[in-house]
């Protein structure tokens, strides 16, 4: 009786095959509708930071070097993948790609750095106020984040100057 | 050069403590999920242990918060030495998207040193694989940090003062390039 169980156990092993996949030897593609790496593409983007104000995680920072260019800072350490700012980019310049093989030994190979050429008004030389809140948004010192220390800051810098942020939470460890 | 280090201090299978500081449970699911047959982390010899004194490897999960960060400062001061750290999941790597909450000090490498980055919320079992496969020295590292630029120097520069009218028509005089 011991052997025919045995026997059996057997069989029933051979019958289900191997089912353990190859993974780091073969690829093993996403399936369909999976959320990866959020890809930013320079030449269609128009820098209206919406991305930036809808991000749940606050990591696309915005920064307005002079009147004319702005950069656009993802870092892609606490993404969620949700998919709001591809969701939300008027110009579809964000596409969510099904790359998920991000695992790196150095975080800030992640980030993506976009520097963004924004137009002035052709008869003052400034940016305009715009009809839309979007459109308003394109205005200089709406954002101006911290890209060396990776800090979004709502306010602008003279805020942050004044009231200090970092370095306000002490831990005590033993 | 990072595998002969690698196989030079872990030559044999790595023991794999999994910490969680207050995370939401998504990770661990998923970290077991590799432990399962259908992915099979045990081919490459790494084995869940319950105490951190008898790990290689620690698995970090969710951010490093208020009340769990002394507790997850003692765990990895209680793994033998030579020890190695991933931080798993985008609470892990950088704080999670409560990242700025009172009782959210940050990711993790705030209170340990992390050797390895995995991100995603949570990351696919496949991730985890990779993620482990290239700490082995098994497979190469595919992201990189790109920066773009969308328009070259020298840009038009307007001036209001140079504004001339010429029958029915507004006409730049000059077009300043900077």
């Amino acid at each position: 009786m011991s052997l025919l169980s045995k026997i059996k156990e057997t069989w029933i092993c051979l019958k289900a095959g191997k089912v353990t996949l190859p993974y780091p030897a073969k690829p093993q593609p996403a399936p369909e509708r999976f959320r990866g790496r959020p890809i930013f593409d320079a030449s269609k983007c128009i820098g209206c930071a919406g991305c930036a104000n809808n991000c749940p995680a606050r990591e696309i920072l915005v920064f307005d070097v002079c009147q004319e260019i702005r950069i656009l800072k993802y870092l892609g350490r606490r993404c969620t993948y949700c998919g709001r700012c591809a969701d939300l980019c008027p110009e579809k310049a964000i596409t969510m790609s099904k790359d998920y093989e991000t695992a790196t030994n150095n975080i800030a190979d992640l980030q993506q750095r976009l520097e963004l050429f924004m137009s002035t008004c052709q008869r003052c030389g400034r940016c305009f106020k715009e009809p839309t809140p979007l459109e308003q948004l394109k205005l200089k010192g709406y954002r101006f984040d911290d890209l060396e220390n990776d800090r979004w800051i709502f306010k602008s810098k003279s805020y942050f100057d004044q009231f200090k942020v970092t370095d306000d939470i002490h831990i005590e460890l033993d | 050069m990072f595998r002969k280090l690698f196989l030079k201090f872990f030559p044999r299978s790595l023991w794999v403590y999994h910490a969680n500081s207050g995370g939401c449970n998504g990770c661990d699911i998923e970290v077991l999920n590799v432990l399962t047959p259908y992915y099979d982390a045990e081919r490459f010899g790494i084995k869940l242990v319950a105490s951190p004194r008898h790990a290689d490897v620690m698995l970090c999960q969710g951010p490093a918060m208020r009340s769990t960060a002394a507790a997850l400062k003692r765990a990895y001061e209680a793994m033998p030495s030579p020890k190695i750290v991933f931080a798993i999941g985008s609470c892990a790597c950088g704080g999670g998207i409560w990242h700025d909450t009172y009782n959210v000090i940050g990711p993790v490498e705030k209170i340990i040193p992390v050797n390895f980055y995995i991100p995603g919320c949570p990351p696919r079992p496949e991730a985890i694989i990779y993620g482990v496969a290239l700490a082995m020295g098994l497979v190469d590292k595919k992201v990189l940090p790109s920066s773009l630029k969308q328009e070259e120097l020298p840009i038009p520069r307007y001036h209001p003062e140079d504004l001339e009218m010429q029958g029915d028509m507004l006409v730049y005089k000059k077009l300043e390039k900077i």
